[in-house]
């Protein structure tokens, strides 16, 4: 019997259980996937929670529901990879032979990598919106806030989902408006990039809109500290920004178990290669989405797109074949823009995101780099979308290969 | 595609003033892009050059942390050797392209 062990049951993990299951044959393969959580986050849906637009309840299921049949589930902490001998240690000490192995134990957010960001004021007047946790905090808080400075701050990037944070504030502009209290509301957003987005065109016409809703952007705001007492936040270059409340996208790392088992990058992000997705250390493992080095989002629908691809170099890894996935750098994302608008992106590791019209050419129905109210639309379907057909690994009618046509150069 | 002459090489550059090929890079010529920019190399700066084109050469991605974790010199320090946006002006220096940080 030969094995495929895939570590980490999110979004990557559980796609990819769902495809090989199909592909590999029962009798001769078995599949095992680790994870010490039990419950499955829709964490696209974590943004809307502090405005009381979900509750938990909406972005949680148990993610044995969405494992095939036929696979092994172990819920167990991971105490590291040993390459050489194919092997992997849980927590417990017990250890799992493979000759596959599959890496999709995603990021975290690390707050304590920043000083004093989870001191006294964490959670009180400081929240996260990454985590459950700090996005019920701060939907509780927003109940009875009378307003002040809100000042959304990213302290290092990568993060997962980049467009995340312009939608919080863009989110932010609409309640407060429709609570009536906007005029008391000062938002601003600190970056340490140099515009609102990564990629030149988006972030111009990103950066338009927030001025249009009079969102302050500050620009390459690297941050080193909150000093709580006087609530301000201040940077390595000693710029300081006062906050009455401080949404922060913490700093990201990998899990430490890639750190552990020497597979990783300084931030524990395991180093794979960037089209064929197999580890740079041994080339029985490969990696796939928020876990890896990849130079494009840590994001649900690259972790999709990278799974077509993944599946397609395994099988030729198994059957002794040169690769013949390669993996673009394909993103999409759709973006809140407030008052039931929406806008859209699609790119890859080469092409910025452009205007134009997805999936098809002229006619849409979703509107590339600008907001349409089929867009916001086309967000809200997708959580369906993730639960009844991304994470099951079925087809949709997207590439995982970004195309350009209905793009306008 | 621009060029520009630097310390009389000629050398492909963007719109923004980065390298478009970094095999042109000698240390010559970072010396005379950090003048430009206000800056005087020392041995520490050539140590995070260093740094960052072997990083570059490596298709790993180039972030302030990563300099700060690389045991050369700390975030403060990093900003201390190129003030303002020390990522940004290291990477011209270093003749590599301008890093997409977030992607």
């Amino acid at each position: 019997m030969k094995r495929l062990l895939i570590l980490g049951a999110g979004t990557g993990g559980t796609i990819m259980a769902n495809k090989m299951r199909k592909l590999l044959a029962r009798e001769e393969w078995d599949i095992t996937i680790v994870d010490q959580h039990k419950t499955h986050y829709y964490q696209p849906g974590f943004l809307f929670i502090p405005f009381g637009m979900y509750t938990r309840q909406d972005v949680v299921k148990p993610k044995t529901s969405f494992l095939p049949l036929g696979v092994n589930v172990i819920f167990q902490q991971i105490e590291r990879i040993d390459g050489p001998e194919n092997h992997v240690v849980l927590k417990d000490g017990i250890s799992l032979k493979y000759d596959f192995l599959i890496i999709a134990t995603g990021t975290r957010v690390v707050p304590e990598e920043t000083p004093g960001l989870t001191g006294p004021l964490w959670h009180k007047n400081i929240f996260d919106f990454y985590t459950i946790e700090g996005a019920t905090a701060l939907a509780e808080f927003f109940k009875t806030w009378p307003g002040g400075e809100l000042v959304l701050n990213i302290a290092d990037v990568p993060i997962k989902c980049p467009v995340a944070p312009l939608e919080f504030v863009m989110f932010a502009d609409a309640f407060f408006v429709e609570r009536g209290v906007r005029n008391k509301v000062n938002i601003s957003y600190a970056t340490p990039m140099s515009g609102a987005f990564t990629k030149p065109r988006a972030s111009k016409v990103l950066g338009a809109l927030l001025e249009e809703k009079n969102i302050n952007i500050i620009p390459d705001f690297y941050l080193e500290k909150v000093d709580n007492e006087r609530k301000v936040l201040v940077s390595y270059d000693e710029r300081e920004i006062p906050f009455d409340c401080l949404v922060t996208i913490p700093v990201h790392k990998g899990d430490q178990m890639i750190g552990r088992s020497g597979l990783g990058d300084e931030m524990d992000f395991a180093k794979a290669h960037k089209y064929t997705l197999q580890s740079d250390f041994f080339p029985n493992i490969f990696v796939i989405g928020d876990a890896g080095n990849f130079p494009t989002s840590k994001a649900g629908s690259v972790v999709h797109f990278q799974a077509d691809v993944l599946t397609e170099n395994l099988m030729c890894a198994i059957e002794n074949r040169p690769f013949t996935g390669s993996f673009d750098g394909h993103s999409n994302c759709y973006i809140e823009t407030g008052f039931g608008k929406g806008a859209l992106i699609d790119f890859n590791y080469d092409t910025e995101p452009l205007p134009g019209s997805f999936p098809f050419p002229g006619i849409g129905p979703f509107g590339l780099l600008k907001e349409t109210r089929m867009n916001h639309y086309g967000k809200l379907l997708f959580r369906w979308i993730y639960w009844h057909i991304l994470l099951k690994g079925k087809e949709m009618p997207i590439d995982s290969k970004m195309t350009m046509a209905g793009k306008k150069m | 595609m621009a060029q520009k002459i630097i310390a009389g090489v000629t050398i492909d550059v963007n719109e923004e003033g980065y390298f478009t090929n970094p095999a042109q890079w000698t240390k010559e010529i970072a010396v005379e892009i950090a003048r430009e920019e206000g800056i005087q190399l020392t041995d520490k700066h050539l140590a995070v050059l260093d740094f960052l084109r072997e990083r570059f050469s490596k298709g790993e991605a180039l972030t302030i942390r990563s300099v700060g974790n690389s045991g050369i010199i700390d975030i403060k320090g990093f900003y201390g050797l190129f003030p303002g946006a020390p990522m940004k002006k290291a990477a011209k220096v270093a003749g590599i392209p301008k890093p997409a940080s977030c992607v």
